[in-house]
Order: C-alpha cells, then sequence, then structure tokens
C-alpha cells in the first residue's frame, strides 16, 4: 500500500471518528486538550506505519489504542509532579479492557457536545470548541469563521479547554429536567455554523460550514431521536438549504426569495425537512426550530400550491415572538404582515421595534424597510433605507441587487 | 472534586429579609450539607467590620472596609466535595444565600499540584 493511500484512509478515519475518538479519550478525565494531543501523535503513527505494515482491521481501535498508550506515557511523565495516579489506573484499566473485548467504541460525542455547550463555558466559545472537538477543525478554520486571528482563537481554545478541565465540567448528558435548556445551547451552537456558511454563499470555506452543519444536525438527531427541538433545527437547515441553488442566478446575483424559481428547489431535500418537521410535531411542544422551521415549511408550500398561506405565517411569528422575544423575529412577522395587511400595517410594527438600537446595524432591518416604504409609495424615506442597507451590505450580490431597486424606484 | 462556595450578599436585600425564616432555612441547608459529610459552612460579620491590609514596598496599609466596595460583599463560605461541577451547581443553587445575592464555585487545588 502506498503512502499516498495509507494517508487517504487516515484522513477519512479522521473525518468520520475524529469526535469519537476525542470523546472516548477524554470522556473520563475531561482533559480535551491531552486527549487531542494523544490523537494527533496517533494519527502521526498510522501515517508512519500503514503504509508499511498495512491498514489495521479496525482502524479506530488502532488509533485509540495508540492514543491512550500516548496519554499513559505522557501522564507518567507528568506523575512526578502532580498527582494523576488516578487518572493513570482509568487510562490502564481502558486499556485492558478494549484488549479483552473488540467492541465497537462507545460513542461519547454527545456527552462531549454537552460538555462544550455548558453554561459555565462563555457562550462566544461554545460553537467554536464544538467545531474543533468533533470536527477537529483547527484554530486557523475556525478563527477564518469567526472572524478571529488564529493566534487568538487558538488561545480562547485552549483556555476553554482548560476550564473543562479545571472546573469540573461533566461529560454527560443532562437530566430530564435540564435537558431542554441545556440541549438549546448545543443546538445553537450547531446552528450559528450553518448561519455563518449560509450568510457567506460564494466564500470559499461556506460551503464547508454548511456541510458540517448538517452533519452535525443529524448527528444529534441520531443520538437523541426523542427530541423534537433537535429535529427541527435539522429540518430549519434542510428546508434552507434546498434553497441553495436558487439564491443566485446564473450570472451570481441575488434573487430574493419571493423571486427564486421553485422549479431550482431541491425537493427531496424539502421532503426530508418535512418528514422531519412532521416527526417533530407529533413528538412534542413547539420550540423555536420546531416553529422556524414550520415558518419554512409555508414558505416552500408555495412549489406546490403556487401561493402562501401568509396568516398562517402571520400566526407562527407571533408564536415565535412570544417565545423569543427577539427583535429580528418581530422584524420578520412585520414582513408578513405586509402581505396580509399591507405594507402600511407592517411599517407601524416596525415603528414599534426601530428603538432597538441592535437593529440600526442589522442590515435586513434597513431593507426590509426600503422594501415596504417602496411598497408604501413612499420613494424619498425608502431611497434613504436602501442606501442605509447598501452601506450595511458585505456580500457584493446583495449590494448590486439593493441598489438595482433602489434605481427603480425613479422609475416606479 | 473540592469546590469553595464563596457567599455573596447584597447587604440591603439580606437585611430586609424576613429573618427568621431566611436561618431556619439556613438551618435546613447546613444540616443536608452535613448529611452529605461536607463541612458546616461560616458566616462573616458584614463588610463595615472588614479590615484590608496591604504592604507595598515594605510599607504596610491598613485600610478600614472591604476590599472592594461592591453591592454585594463576601459574606460567608462552605466547602462541597461533588462529583462535577454540575454537582456543585446544584447545591449553589440551593443555598439560601443565593436568593439575595450570588454563590461563586471555585475548585480547590488539589494537594500535590501546583
Amino acid at each position: 500500500m502506498s503512502g499516498d493511500e495509507a494517508a487517504c484512509t487516515a484522513e477519512r478515519v479522521a473525518r468520520d471518528s475524529y469526535g469519537r475518538l476525542v470523546a472516548f479519550l477524554a470522556a473520563r478525565t475531561r482533559d480535551v486538550a491531552g486527549a487531542e494531543d494523544a490523537l494527533a501523535e496517533a494519527f502521526t503513527a498510522a501515517l508512519r506505519m500503514w503504509p508499511v505494515d498495512g491498514v489495521p482491521l479496525n482502524p479506530d481501535a488502532w488509533l485509540l489504542t495508540a492514543a491512550r498508550r500516548r496519554q499513559l506515557d505522557a501522564g507518567r511523565r507528568r506523575q512526578t509532579r502532580t498527582a494523576g495516579a488516578a487518572q493513570l489506573k482509568i487510562i490502564a484499566e481502558e486499556l485492558d479492557e478494549m484488549a479483552a473485548n473488540p467492541e465497537p467504541i462507545p460513542d461519547r460525542r454527545l456527552a462531549l457536545m454537552f460538555a462544550c455547550a455548558h453554561p459555565a463555558i462563555e457562550r462566544g466559545m461554545r460553537t467554536p470548541l464544538i467545531l474543533q472537538t468533533i470536527l477537529g477543525l483547527n484554530a486557523i478554520e475556525i478563527g477564518a469563521a469567526f472572524l478571529v486571528s488564529p493566534a487568538t482563537m487558538g488561545q480562547r481554545l485552549v483556555r476553554a479547554k482548560a476550564r473543562i478541565k479545571d472546573i469540573g465540567i461533566p461529560f454527560r448528558i443532562p437530566e430530564r429536567e435540564e435537558l431542554p435548556e441545556r440541549l438549546d445551547a448545543v443546538l445553537d451552537a450547531i446552528y450559528a455554523v450553518y448561519s455563518k456558511g449560509w450568510a457567506e454563499i460564494g466564500e470559499a470555506d461556506a460551503p464547508a460550514l454548511v456541510s458540517e452543519a448538517i452533519w452535525l444536525g443529524r448527528l444529534i438527531v441520531s443520538l437523541l431521536p426523542e427530541q423534537p427541538e433537535a429535529k427541527g433545527m435539522l429540518a430549519l437547515m434542510l428546508y434552507a438549504e434546498a434553497r441553495h441553488g436558487a439564491r443566485r442566478d446564473p450570472g451570481g446575483r441575488y434573487v430574493a426569495l419571493e423571486q427564486q424559481d421553485t422549479t431550482l428547489w431541491d425537493i427531496p431535500q424539502i421532503d426530508l425537512a418535512e418528514e422531519l418537521l412532521s416527526a417533530a410535531n407529533r413528538s412534542g411542544p413547539s420550540g423555536r426550530y420546531q416553529i422556524e422551521a414550520a415558518i419554512q415549511s409555508a414558505h416552500a408550500a408555495r412549489r406546490l400550491l403556487g401561493v402562501r398561506n401568509w396568516p398562517a405565517i402571520v400566526a407562527l411569528y407571533d408564536h415565535l415572538l412570544a417565545l423569543t422575544g427577539s427583535p429580528v423575529v418581530a422584524l420578520n412577522r412585520a414582513v408578513a404582515l405586509a402581505e396580509t395587511e399591507g405594507p402600511d400595517a407592517a411599517l407601524v410594527a416596525i415603528a414599534d421595534i426601530a428603538q432597538d438600537r441592535r437593529l440600526q446595524t442589522y442590515q435586513p432591518f434597513w431593507a426590509a424597510q426600503a422594501h415596504l416604504l417602496a411598497r408604501a409609495g413612499k420613494k424619498s424615506e425608502s431611497h434613504q433605507a436602501f442606501t442605509q442597507a447598501v452601506g450595511l451590505t458585505a456580500d457584493p450580490a446583495v449590494r448590486r441587487y439593493l441598489l438595482a431597486r433602489r434605481l427603480a424606484l425613479a422609475d416606479a | 472534586m473540592r469546590y469553595m462556595m464563596l457567599i455573596h450578599h447584597d447587604e440591603t436585600a439580606l437585611a430586609a429579609a424576613p429573618q427568621q425564616e431566611l436561618w431556619q432555612e439556613y438551618a435546613a441547608f447546613n444540616e443536608a450539607l452535613t448529611k452529605a459529610g461536607a463541612s458546616n459552612g461560616e458566616r462573616l460579620k458584614g463588610s463595615a467590620a472588614a479590615t484590608t491590609i496591604r504592604v507595598q514596598n515594605g510599607k504596610k496599609h491598613v485600610l478600614d472596609g472591604p476590599y472592594v466596595d461592591t453591592k454585594e460583599q463576601f459574606a460567608g463560605y462552605f466547602f462541597v466535595e461533588a462529583p462535577d461541577l454540575d454537582a456543585a451547581i446544584a447545591w449553589a443553587a440551593q443555598c439560601p444565600s443565593a436568593r439575595y445575592g450570588s454563590i461563586e464555585i471555585r475548585p480547590v487545588v488539589a494537594p500535590g499540584a501546583y
């Protein structure tokens, strides 16, 4: 076997098993950084040995054993100065167990995700931690996605991992009463990955983020099949992803949802989302992700019916607003309201939230107002709002679209 | 793991609380702690009784008052032995003082480590 082939196998195993191996290696000692180091050394050893000896029958178990030995060696070196004897004992016992019992490696990724999204971890670091520990992304890749320098991201990741170990954050699926709240943090972290990839359409790393998020979403649904919100979130991502091919025209120009060619939507993807959503609705009360997915479902209905049920969409936004109190939800609700009660009613609803400082630098706030003002015949106010929106847009395709709409004001 | 729970009180809120009820709750909480094998906590006199010392360039500075003058003042502490942070958080949430201020949870450095 050539070195290239061995490298390919190692890479594939890394993709499929990285998080599973880190989770298993760190579960009892809570030492995520140590587990990552040991696994990195095991991968290096694999690249050296597999081309010569051949790829082992069970590459995961091979890597795990190699990583455990390294943890053990590192532990022994440290033992003189730290009280690590108990941990070494755990590791040695596990090695013996593994040798005696060639069962598949237990999947502790979910427990690891709950540790990463623990309320005692800084909110902004939960998503990066999950990306690193479950998917094996490095600080350079994560830093790029979060507009943080790799050095800073690296330091913050190291600190967060040290915190997991030092303060005793458990690797455990929370008790029933705490599960919904804790699960929300895990789902939010995964959805943040998707949103990033979705917003950065056209950027080099966007497709990777989108596929990682959907991969994590599928993983969490498979690990927690009885949790409706997990299904709701996966459905939400799939609805949005189904429209991917219709969001830009062949010339790379932005196409608004209203104008999208529904024949370009990915029908199997929408069907899958619908299935997930109805399963979620059957199995429990509606949370944020289920409601958002239901709104997407109502938008997707245009493909079949040619029209949308706007009163139902407004009602869903009412629900969501009551649940979240988010000004962004209030904005989206106002936009839907324009379809049932006209642009003037929508502008009144927007005036209620216009004081919110967070919205002042939120591009969709200005774009929505500009469109509504244009529909209400308020040309000069609309022109101003379009100008604000253009100024806040980073995406060149969206900027061109908004400028074209502003120009069209004069002709209307 | 061994955790120290640092109790910080909003002294005004605490003074306004129904005292008899509060200290009854505390007695029950201390009993639960003892049953779990943890040591009883200790309550400190109010921040008005604090004195702060600092030695700079060999010179001793004595200040009347607490280390920092904030709304919530260090008021007492207890220790728990807990398998993980979640168990420590459960103890902190049960402590009556959590409603009159905050409880800071700090892991104690294991003997022999540095």
